[in-house]
């Protein structure tokens, strides 16, 4: 049963990530994108990763994709035309089907096969996560405060009309 | 259950595909999708060997990836409106000062 909700996802979920990379409309690779992270969510629940799940919808399809597409609404992008397949195309095709057989080589020589054991009640929760985020993670999780306070000046620096 | 391995392979072919996008495009916005996607992809490798392990370490990673996507699109996103509003283009192609 599982296995054939987790291939469905994954059909979907791929379908929906070569819709953002091929369609020409910015607007529509958006929303594909929006797609493509909502289904992602989905495995993350198959992998009782809750707190990670919510954390995939709110910031991830919430915060940045509404950046993304206020973005492409407010410098009102056009539908790029695409050229014909040149030698771009084939460096990008060939280099994306490359690492994909590495990627997949990889996982099948080194590949964990057995099912994943089981796990005790509260895996994944926001407590346990928050445990191990302020005390083992405390270093990281203050540089990442900074981080983002310095993105958040960045962005309004850049966002100014004259810098 | 499905086996760890499925979910690495999904993972694989999803950078893949972001790999390829941003090979690809040339509109600079659907560039940065591309690589919304790739950091996604890592993601869900990392929260699969969490759940193979049993530990919750890999799910904390996935958190400041989300922090540093958060940071990136934030500050990638107002580079454009300063390159839009100086060169009117969001096509690669077009932007080529720094190309030596």
């Amino acid at each position: 049963m599982s296995v054939l909700v987790f291939l469905v996802l994954a059909a979907l979920t791929v379908a929906a990530a070569l819709t953002v990379i091929l369609h020409r409309n910015p607007v529509y690779s958006a929303l594909a994108l929006v797609s493509t992270l909502a289904l992602l969510s989905c495995f993350f629940v198959l992998l009782e990763a809750y707190m990670v799940w919510a954390l995939q919808i709110v910031v991830y399809a919430g915060a940045i994709v509404v950046l993304f597409v206020f973005v492409i609404m407010l410098l009102n992008v056009q539908s790029d035309e695409r050229a014909l397949p040149g030698p771009g195309t084939v460096v990008g095709v060939a280099g994306g089907a490359g690492l994909l057989a590495l990627l997949i080589a990889t996982v099948a020589v080194r590949g964990v096969t057995a099912n994943p054991p089981a796990v005790g009640a509260g895996f994944g929760t926001p407590e346990h996560l928050a445990r191990r985020l302020f005390t083992d993670y405390l270093v990281p999780f203050e540089v990442t405060s900074l981080l983002l306070l310095v993105a958040i000046v960045g962005a309004v620096v850049l966002g100014k009309r004259r810098i | 259950m499905v086996p760890t391995a499925w979910y690495l392979v999904l993972s694989a072919v999803l950078f893949a595909i972001g790999v390829a996008g941003v090979l690809l495009r040339r509109n600079l916005i659907v560039v940065f999708m591309a690589i919304e996607i790739m950091l996604n992809a890592v993601n869900l490798s990392f929260v699969a060997f969490a759940r193979q392990l049993g530990t919750e370490d890999g799910q904390v990673i996935v958190f400041f990836v989300m922090a540093v996507a958060a940071a990136e699109a934030a500050v990638g996103l107002a580079i454009f409106i300063q390159l839009f509003r100086a060169r009117e283009t969001l096509n690669a192609d077009e932007v080529t000062t720094l190309r030596w």
